[in-house]
């Protein structure tokens, strides 16, 4: 393959950089959701050129800006799907890199909780299916054994089913990091550049942007909620059709994660795993998500009823929360589909790969998608590039309440948040990084600033003076 | 830990009422006091407030925000208190053992007495629960003034709605009009403003359209406010362009120190469990200023620190009494919170210093009778016609009957009247 050079793209991230017409990539991503960065990853480290393209300022600005933050061994999936098989590879894989790319991980164990007699016949069922899908660890217990290990849950807990290895990570930090090690091996992403149209001669792609043409040999569209408008603009038709499907969710203090440590997972039901109870990685607990079809793909508002209903079902699961402050809300579209399935799309004549409908799995299974776009693609060019190894070793800053934290290592400057304890080291290294924020939202996922249970009251005036510059969409004018 | 260091007392929090107890520590010769500020400057929320009128009682003539604060330091540092910016307490052992995170490294600190006088914060848009899409430009008067007042720089919104009429609300109303900044409209969940005649005419001098009975049903806009959806008591939704929405008061003490401590909170203020010297469940600490309770002005809470300040002294001589033998003090039906939670029996006390007053506030508009009834018998009790969120005191002296055991109550008797004598 020829490799071409993006010339005069040294700051790829500045949308007023428009691309340029040579540009040319072996393997252009659509979408710089937790997939196409995962994917970016996966076909840099295996030599590709490749080119990132994603229509928000920022990574993570759709379906992965949020979720439930849970890695999932997959104990529910439907056995021999495509999602338990890279639920099953992007688990593995993520406990395999984690240690040299710092990413945390929280070990807290699930219980699916059965909270009535239906519930609890049906847990059985799930157990079958837990060990077809391999996690063997998987058992029944007792409502008594349940109470033992979470004596904070409601005594109406009838039984569990114990999946030992569901644990918490960070739902933005992994992304970033993957993206990060692309951009280290040679990758570039551009923001601002929605993908408008593109044409196939037969051999390469020119993919037509917000910011101008991309040439590519290769396109994998991740672009998650927009998935199947991409196929349409660039093949003409698409074979599924995302349903957006809202979650909403409740974060609370700090305080509260002292009060559980297994993740609770409800009896699923056949449209939604349902609501969960989880501590984070950033040391909150949280309840969440609804489940709420719509058809607007760009705006995921909150509701005051159904906040309020998470609030009271979390407090019938945990009633000391009762006494528990808010910390925060938010909502998040899930790229649901016409089916429950991953929507896969290999058009080898056309060197095109769709990845769509991947739902509230995607965070744990991008990786093992990844690596099946990557055997797609194989089969496709026929042989595999050089793989290389990262030169540079992609560590990233650790933001998980259980670790050691930037504040605790002396020459921070001073604390700019104070609820999350963020340094201004933090902060200006978030703002210099390979992939840099390009939005306040960016900056508060690579940071944690302002996110804590003040929203900015104390430290949203600082952060407005810190970012002077930064952003499109400044916070505040100086 | 980098090193650590011993003091006498070490107070959390540079504010009024943290600088108050520091000052008054040092008037009574306690030897090293240290206050741990975690912001750049000691001087608390004043510091973000640049208008009048600041210290009136303190000095006599109304200062801006900032004016005082810095009248407040200068008057610590000239009794010589240590005063440590930039230093956040991250944890609170017992016996007064902290932990500090500075920019130079962990810092441990030992005191024979701490002093916790870590302030309130407004209530954001996120826990108040309020529905709609969540753009940039919703912030709380907090956030408003340190931009404005701090960093000096124009905050995205030139055309907000302000959100709530205490006095912190008229505050961000008066800083948004005294900067060229418009708003839109005051939007009040109550018929009426909260805050005291003439203050609540506010709104209407200024020509800003005042909504009561009212309450943002909906935040709209994509990547910034666009318009609020207000629906008032009859249900029907009025639309507002705006550009912003400043969520002010709804005041919750920050007392997540003291929670991650095992302090005994009251879940009615939201702050600690205090007795009449500021002394809480752990008898090595003391609290003061709007941690007890949402919300007091600037200058209570710089008197009620040096109240505390003194009491604290009082301990360190060996005056105080021993905390397990007080009255507590419970709240009744209507009663919102009551500060502080025990008191003592006048005999009971050789300390000359301590609150001299049960401070409360009721949960909604009352008129009826206030009682303070102990082993069943009313031992105080005043007619009262008061609102939410308004000062209500009822000095210690006039609990004249006060028996040196049993609970009081605190209660509202609205039909007391008639059949009093």
């Amino acid at each position: 393959m020829v490799l071409t050079d993006c010339s005069g793209s040294a700051s790829p991230s500045l949308p007023s950089q428009p691309l340029d017409h040579n540009c040319r990539a072996d393997v252009a991503v659509i979408g710089g959701g937790v997939v196409g960065c995962a994917v970016a990853r996966r076909m840099a480290l295996a030599g590709a050129k490749v080119a990132l393209l994603e229509k928000a300022p920022d990574i993570l600005a759709g379906a992965s800006k949020a979720n439930s933050a849970l890695l999932h061994t997959g104990f529910d999936a439907p056995p021999g799907s495509l999602e338990w098989q890279t639920m099953q590879a992007g688990y593995a894989e993520y406990l395999a890199i984690r240690g040299e790319m710092n990413l945390p991980l929280l070990e807290t164990g699930a219980m699916v909780v059965a909270w009535t007699p239906a519930e609890q016949a049906a847990l059985e069922g799930i157990g079958e299916i837990a060990r077809q899908n391999g996690v063997g660890d998987a058992r029944l217990i007792t409502g008594g054994q349940a109470r033992a290990r979470e004596p904070g849950l409601a005594p109406h807990l009838r039984a569990a089913l114990l999946v030992p290895g569901e644990h918490v990570i960070d739902p933005w930090s992994a992304p970033l990091a993957y993206l990060t090690q692309a951009v280290a091996l040679g990758a570039q992403a551009w923001f601002q550049a929605e993908v408008l149209a593109g044409d196939f001669d037969g051999d390469v792609w020119r993919l037509h942007t917000a910011r101008g043409t991309l040439r590519a040999r290769h396109v994998i569209n991740c672009a998650g909620l927009y998935g199947d408008l991409v196929d349409r603009r660039c093949l003409g038709d698409a074979d599924f059709e995302i349903r957006p499907r809202k979650g909403q969710f409740v974060v609370f203090d700090k305080a509260a994660s002292r009060l559980l440590t297994t993740i609770i997972l409800p009896v699923p039901t056949e449209r939604t795993k349902g609501v969960v109870l989880a501590r984070t990685i950033f040391g909150n607990l949280l309840v969440g998500p609804t489940a709420e079809e719509q058809t607007a793909r760009d705006i995921a508002a909150v509701d005051e009823a159904a906040l309020g209903g998470l609030v009271a079902t979390a407090i019938s699961m945990l009633p000391a929360l009762e006494t528990m402050p808010i910390t925060a809300i938010y909502a998040g579209l899930r790229p649901a589909s016409d089916t429950k399935a991953y929507r896969i799309r290999h058009e080898p004549h056309r060197h095109w790969i769709t990845l769509g409908g991947i739902r509230s799995t995607g965070l744990t299974s991008a990786l093992g998608l990844a690596s099946y776009a990557a055997s797609l693609l194989q089969s496709v060019a026929g042989r595999s590039h050089p793989a290389r190894t990262p030169r540079t070793q992609i560590s990233m800053p650790n933001l998980a309440e259980h670790l050691p934290r930037d504040w605790q290592s002396p020459g921070y400057g001073e604390i700019i948040c104070h609820c999350e304890m963020v340094t201004r080291r933090e902060i200006e290294a978030a703002l210099c990084s390979a992939v840099p924020p390009g939005d306040f939202g960016g900056l508060r996922r690579r940071t944690r600033a302002g996110m804590g249970r003040c929203q900015g009251f104390y430290c949203g005036a600082k952060l407005a003076r810190i970012t002077t510059g930064h952003f499109a969409s400044p916070v505040a004018n100086g | 830990m980098v090193e650590a260091v011993a003091c006498d007392v070490a107070i959390i929090g540079g504010g009024p009422a943290g600088l108050g107890a520091a000052i008054a520590l040092r008037l009574r010769q306690v030897g090293r006091v240290i206050v741990f500020e975690r912001e750049d400057q000691a001087g608390g929320v004043p510091r973000h407030c640049g208008h009048p009128a600041f210290g009136m009682r303190e000095f006599g003539f109304p200062l801006t925000g900032p004016h005082y604060a810095r009248r407040l330091r200068k008057l610590a540092v000239a009794h010589g208190v240590d005063i440590r910016p930039r230093h956040s307490v991250v944890a609170l052992q017992p016996n007064g053992c902290l932990s500090v995170a500075t920019p130079d490294g962990m810092l441990g600190a030992e005191a024979r007495r701490v002093v916790l006088a870590t302030g309130a914060r407004e209530t954001p848009r996120s826990a108040r629960l309020v529905s709609g899409a969540r753009p940039l430009g919703v912030i709380t008067t907090g956030a408003l003034q340190a931009c404005l007042y701090l960093e000096r720089m124009q905050p995205a919104c030139r055309r907000p709605v302000i959100v709530g009429t205490e006095l912190v609300g008229l505050s961000a109303l008066w800083t948004c009009i005294s900067h060229g900044i418009r708003p839109a409209a005051v939007i009040e969940s109550a018929d009426r403003p909260v805050a005291r005649w003439p203050f609540g005419l506010f709104p209407t001098l200024l020509g800003v359209p005042a909504y009561f009975g009212a309450h943002i049903a909906a935040i709209e806009g994509a990547s910034r406010v666009e318009r609020v959806q207000v629906q008032s008591g009859s249900g029907r939704c009025v639309p507002i362009a705006c550009d912003g929405v400043v969520f002010t008061g709804r005041f919750v003490p920050e007392a997540a120190l003291g929670q991650a401590a095992s302090l005994a909170l009251d879940p009615c203020s939201g702050g600690p469990a205090i007795d009449q010297f500021g002394r809480c469940s752990d008898p090595a600490l003391f609290a003061a200023g709007n941690v007890l309770r949402p919300i007091e002005t600037a200058g209570w809470c710089f008197r009620e620190g040096r109240r505390i300040g003194q009491a604290v002294a009082d301990d360190l001589d060996g005056r105080l009494p021993p905390p397990v033998c007080g009255i507590r003090v419970i709240c009744g039906p209507g009663i919102k919170f009551c500060v502080p939670h025990m008191i003592f029996p006048p005999g009971g006390t050789r300390s000359a210093t301590h609150l001299d007053h049960l401070q409360l506030r009721v949960a909604q508009t009352v008129t009826g009778r206030m009682t303070v009834r102990q082993n069943g018998a009313r031992i105080w009790s005043k007619r009262i016609s008061t609102r939410p969120e308004r000062r209500i005191l009822i000095p210690l002296a006039a609990l004249a009957g006060l028996a040196a055991s049993g609970d009081i109550m605190l209660g509202i008797e609205s039909g007391a009247l008639a059949g009093e004598r």
